[in-house]
């Protein structure tokens, strides 16, 4: 019961980091390497206030409002130019940026783990079993800005014209969609959701280095793909099923030194068996 | 097929230069190493600097000849020290001579690596692009997480796998020498695969694959084909790694080396061999040089390095709105405007490389310009003499 809950408030931070992925890929075809980077500028951004005394609340708003900066100006000055050029190009592009962040963090932070010590707020009894409060606050939380965000691209224009950008570009431009602020846009919101699963990382494992966001930025990807690529809800299942799978390995003895193996070996059986994921829309290449 | 990869026909010295300096630059080093010139380091550089070249140049086939971004290249490199220098390890139990272990581990981690790059290259034919890379990626995690996790006894697990036993040691003849001429083989074999029919149908699925399905290339071999073929060398390379480092550590294997062999690629250029040889020679350099400078937290500078090169070279090579400046600047348009005075139009009719820019329309004109002048009309052949 306590692997569960713990397994689906990992799954709330990897489905709140598969969202950038998803959203990202789904309106700009590209592979945004550095989405996991972003959560390490965010959590970095969360020590510092801390540090120099800032309260938590401060140390949030800072967080967002870095992250959803760093993540504009990554998107005007790193894939901007590259429009239209090869994936492979923009692909190489987004792995140089997370090298890039990952290093100038190191140079600035050192690459020795720092603490953060959020704020403690114990564990209940459930059901027989203790479960720590920062999970049940990051499940709940998540759930509403999950909720939020659906809301957001279904009802509001700018959402609308996010789903329309993703279709078809060309159509979304004829049509008076400014396709570049949409895409800015998109890039804004993924840092912020960034920035949130950072604030609930620091609250599950206290402490930051500069190489904090690759492998749950990896491993969000992989929730993004098992879910379907381009796919908001896709994202939401595909990140509480790999975080229940990750916890539930990890509590398995034989299993747990394997963990990384198993969620891997999985992304790659659901990518040769459905390569379009769990819900993903089916796309017919055309010469 | 090998025989028609070997029966390239165009012997031009221009197709050698790269095996001529290759091989001075072994001859030179061995020179100084017998005078007693080359610090260890130094020697052990050498070592570096030759199975980085393998490996930029087997990634270059996949990244690009095939077009299709690997992640995982220093999995397959992980695969062959791991299990080639474990071969060679209990090779050398029967065997006396260090080289000869070399050089059957040598194979056999190429081989091993090879079906590891089939088991990856099967993905390969269902995705592509971001997808692809995410595979590679995961294969690259899978391969170093196994590694640490098997039974002490047979790789050392946390601790990595001991290679004392096959080791080169000062006694023995230096590995350098052995890596380059392994070097020099590689690029003989790629070089004559890139250009070969096969190299030049890899490039047709990379520039447009449906068009080459169409043209009756069998995509899913050579997809297939160039992953195997890359990762037989990174596991070559593997080996070599495996018996000039101790012990074996799977940490060495991360997503970082993988990025830094991509680096050498990208930084040589994707497509050039000659390209990947000379930055695969000079990033270890620049590497070792930085290690000596740079203590702690600075090595990090290393990285940022790498990403500017990353990030600076691929923008300006494919950012649409750069390319009047990159046309500018580039060396072939400069030797193109120095050429082109004593260029007549026949010449560059007869250029194959130039007959996707000639507009019809110019040939045209030289074509009615210059035949049909007063006393020189266009007279039609007479109809042959025949019957009657």
């Amino acid at each position: 019961m306590s692997i569960l809950f713990d397994g689906l408030s990992l799954g709330a931070i990897y489905a709140l980091i598969a969202l950038g992925y998803t959203m990202v890929y789904g309106i700009a075809k590209m592979l945004n390497f550095a989405h996991g980077d972003i959560i390490m500028v965010g959590a970095y951004a969360v020590f510092v206030t801390l540090i120099s005394g800032g309260h938590i609340a401060l140390a949030i708003g800072l967080s967002v409002i870095i992250c959803v900066i760093m993540g504009v100006v990554v998107e005007k000055f790193a894939y901007k130019p590259l429009r239209g050029a090869s994936p492979l190009a923009v692909l190489i592009t987004a792995i140089g940026v997370s090298y890039l962040l990952q290093s100038i963090s190191q140079l600035v932070f050192g690459a020795e783990p720092k603490t953060v010590t959020i704020a403690s707020l114990g564990a209940i009894t459930l059901f027989g079993a203790k479960i720590s409060v920062s999970s049940i606050v990051t499940l709940v939380i998540g759930a509403v800005i999950m909720a939020g965000l659906t809301v957001f691209v279904k009802k509001t224009r700018t959402g609308r014209a996010m789903v329309a950008v993703s279709e078809d570009k060309g159509a979304a431009m004829l049509m008076g969609i400014n396709v570049n602020k949409i895409i800015s846009i998109t890039f804004a919101i993924g840092s912020a959701l960034a920035a949130a699963a950072s604030l609930f990382y620091l609250m599950q494992i206290p402490s930051v280095e500069p190489t904090l966001g690759s492998m749950p930025g990896i491993k969000a990807f992989t929730a993004a793909v098992i879910g379907g690529i381009g796919s908001i809800p896709g994202a939401m299942i595909g990140g509480v099923l790999l975080g229940v799978i990750e916890k539930i390995c990890l509590s398995v003895p034989v299993l747990a030194p394997y963990t990384t193996a198993v969620e891997f070996g999985l992304l790659i059986v659901i990518l040769l068996v459905r390569p379009i994921g769990l819900l993903g829309k089916k796309r017919r290449e055309k010469v | 097929m090998i025989k028609s990869i070997l029966k390239s026909d165009d012997f031009k010295i221009k197709n050698f230069i790269n095996y001529i300096v290759i091989a001075a630059a072994l001859v030179v080093c061995i020179i100084l190493f017998q005078a007693g010139e080359l610090k260890t380091s130094y020697v052990n550089l050498l070592v570096q600097i030759g199975y980085s070249i393998i490996l930029a140049v087997s990634l270059n086939l996949v990244v690009g000849f095939l077009g299709e971004l690997s992640l995982g290249h220093a999995g397959f490199m992980c695969v062959g020290a791991y299990l080639g220098t474990f071969i060679s390890i209990q090779l050398s139990e029967v065997i006396e001579s260090k080289v000869i272990c070399l050089l059957i581990s040598m194979i056999f981690g190429g081989l091993i690596a090879a079906v590891f790059g089939f088991l990856v290259g099967l993905p390969a034919l269902r995705l592509k692009g971001d997808y692809l890379a995410i595979v590679t990626l995961a294969f690259g995690e899978i391969v170093r997480t196994v590694f640490k996790n098997l039974p002490k006894e047979l790789f050392g697990g946390a601790m990595g796998l001991s290679t004392n036993a096959v080791k080169f040691t000062k006694r023995d003849i230096p590995l350098f020498i052995i890596v380059f001429i392994v070097v020099i083989l590689t690029l003989f074999f790629v070089q004559n695969l890139v250009r070969s029919k096969h190299g030049r149908a890899i490039t047709a699925i990379r520039d447009n694959e449906i068009a080459a399905k169409a043209m009756g290339i069998n995509v899913t071999f050579y997809k297939l084909f160039v992953f195997v073929i890359a990762a037989f060398f990174a596991g070559v390379a593997g080996v070599f790694y495996g018996h000039y480092a101790t012990p074996v550590m799977y940490t060495f294997f991360s997503y970082n080396y993988s990025i830094e062999i991509l680096v050498m690629v990208v930084l040589g250029g994707m497509g050039s061999i000659n390209g990947s040889i000379i930055a695969a020679t000079l990033i270890p350099i620049i590497n070792y040089k930085l290690q000596e400078k740079l203590p702690g937290d600075l090595a990090a500078l290393k990285f940022l390095i790498y990403a500017v090169i990353l990030i600076g070279i691929v923008i300006f090579n494919n950012a649409p709105k750069l390319a009047p400046i990159k046309e500018r600047l580039s060396v072939k348009a400069l030797i193109a405007k120095v050429t082109a005075k004593n260029r007549k139009p026949e010449d560059i009719l007869n250029d194959p490389a130039h007959w996707d820019r000639i507009p019809t329309k110019i040939a045209m004109d030289e074509v009615l310009s210059t035949d049909i002048q007063p006393g020189n009309e266009y007279v039609p052949d007479k109809p042959a003499k025949g019957g009657k």
